[in-house]
């Protein structure tokens, strides 16, 4: 008897264990049911549903939970976020899967629109990474030209660097960075990996008086905590710029073009750049997104 | 594969440290607890049979502040090395191991200790007989100290920091896996935490039961 039910209890456990495992979008169902609930169901008419695939950065920032109510209320479309890597956004453009997409790797971006499966494409705002470091700045890096150098001096320096080591956006960040600097930091003494968040990096950064490369929000909700300073900021390569783009409807009939384009145009109108530009300021004492709405790409050192 | 064995390497040296001074520290106190007669000792035995319970992040908190860079010890540049991390283990084994060997040595028939005395044997001979007699709980003793730290995770975390090949051990390892989603590693890591667990305890089993069944 005993036997038996410790026996349903393991094969419970597995397979609960089983279903963790398997589930591929963890972030994606969170985020489908305050929006599915937050709109009234009598305003919603066939075909309303906006697939929006978009960074989790303007999810965990809260941008969207601000924007979205406003959309939704005015066209009466049900949007469904899904918050997953830009990758994968850019993925499920192509293969037709979300309507239209906000995104942050222009790159990318561009050979998505290149190859057709983009339809409109436009600058919505930016945010930026900067690199904190001790107030005594022991490697000069304030005084770089750009970036690269920054990274360049740390290294010459033999400087302790905290690296996420996490696979995370920033991370992925860092490396390019790293790449572009010509540097490989990697089994270097002064090069450490915390393996950890963002927040708890920066409180390990902060003991070890290391470099650390932050995004401008965290560094912003940490900084009262903080000895360590801005030391290096505002250069092309740390931008994180983000467009926002309608999936193109001759490659795939099925997706909501019109909901898409007025998404587009509702992102970047006046009243919601205002918006976008004030978004943080109560909180933090400066935004954490920068409204870029029709403004020239190449004075930020765009393609 | 060799970042592995190096994260399996620390954490045993860490834990078997932590375990070693809890029971230099323990041993003693815990037989003086057991064995004395004193006023306070109720008291002192519930003070350390609520440390056995010590939660391992608030350890790991009162650690990190001590040693924290504006901490009172701050100077010795502690924090985020593998010796921050002993001490929080020691905290945490220390309790267990006292706690468990004043138990032992209390569930001791107290007439064992006059007629040791009796038969001219001196105070430390004395004490020396006792552990010997209590030989199989007090390695249980040296288990579960060794077992509380081996498996904790929060106070190396918060002392240790992760840092890869500095203070990464198995469990912290295993967190950062789960949270990148890579599940298998952090399966293969548990194992071979599992694994290296029970190798030391069936060592230390064999040591216990070696002279009982004669």
């Amino acid at each position: 008897m005993i036997k038996e039910s410790m026996r349903r209890c393991l094969l419970l456990g597995l397979f609960g264990l089983f279903l963790i495992a398997c589930d591929p979008l963890p972030h994606a169902e969170k985020n489908l049911k305050p929006f599915s609930l937050s709109v009234p169901t009598s305003t919603v008419h066939s075909g309303s549903v906006l697939i929006l695939a978009t960074t989790t950065s303007t999810q965990d920032s809260g941008l969207l939970d601000v924007l979205l109510p406003i959309f939704q209320e005015e066209t009466g479309y049900l949007v469904k976020t899904v918050a997953v890597g830009t990758g994968q956004a850019l993925r499920m453009g192509m293969e037709g899967n979300a309507d239209v997409l906000l995104v942050h790797a222009p790159d990318s971006e561009l050979d998505f629109m290149r190859e057709g499966y983009g339809k409109d494409r436009a600058f919505v705002m930016h945010n930026d990474f900067v690199l904190l470091g001790p107030e005594n700045d022991p490697a000069g890096i304030q005084y770089a030209q750009d970036a690269a150098g920054a990274f360049q001096a740390i290294a010459h320096a033999g400087a302790v660097f905290l690296s996420r080591g996490d696979g995370s956006g920033t991370y992925a960040r860092e490396l390019q960075l790293w790449k572009q600097a010509g540097i490989d930091p990697r089994n270097q003494p002064w090069y450490l990996e915390s393996g950890q968040g963002m927040g708890a990096t920066l409180m390990i950064a902060e003991q070890k008086l290391a470099y650390t490369l932050c995004d401008r929000g965290t560094y912003l909700a940490y900084r009262g905590n903080l000895s360590l300073k801005i030391l290096f900021e505002n250069d092309p390569t740390l931008l994180n710029v983000y467009h926002v783009i309608t999936v193109n409807p001759q490659r795939w009939p099925m997706v909501n073009y019109t909901g898409a384009l007025a998404f587009l145009n509702y992102l970047t109108r006046p009243s919601t750049q205002a918006i976008i530009g004030s978004f943080g300021v109560e909180q933090f004492g400066e935004p954490l997104f920068i409204p870029d709405a029709g403004k020239n790409e190449a004075e930020f050192g765009l393609p | 594969m060799s970042e592995i064995f190096q994260i399996t390497a620390l954490s045993l040296q860490i834990s078997v440290c932590a375990t070693l001074l809890s029971l230099l520290a323990g041993l003693p106190l815990g037989t003086w607890l057991g064995l004395g007669r004193f006023r306070g000792r109720s008291f002192l035995l519930s003070l350390i049979n609520t440390g056995m319970a010590l939660p391992p992040v608030v350890v790991g908190l009162l650690i990190a502040v001590l040693l924290w860079r504006n901490g009172p010890l701050g100077k010795f540049q502690l924090i985020y090395t593998p010796v921050a991390i002993i001490l929080a283990q020691f905290l945490i084994a220390f309790p267990v191991v006292t706690g468990l060997t004043a138990a032992a040595l209390g569930a001791l028939d107290s007439r064992l200790q006059w007629q040791i005395l009796g038969l001219g044997a001196s105070r430390w001979q004395m004490i020396w007989l006792l552990w010997r007699e209590a030989r199989l709980p007090l390695l249980a003793a040296l288990m579960a100290g060794f077992g509380s730290v081996i498996s904790e995770v929060g106070a190396s975390m918060m002392v240790g920091g992760n840092i890869r090949g500095q203070t990464r051990v198995l469990t912290t390892a295993i967190v950062l896996e789960t949270s990148k989603g890579e599940f298998g590693k952090a399966f293969a890591l548990s194992a071979l935490l599992l694994m290296i667990t029970y190798l030391i305890n069936l060592a230390l089993t064999m040591i216990q039961q070696r002279n009982t069944r004669r």
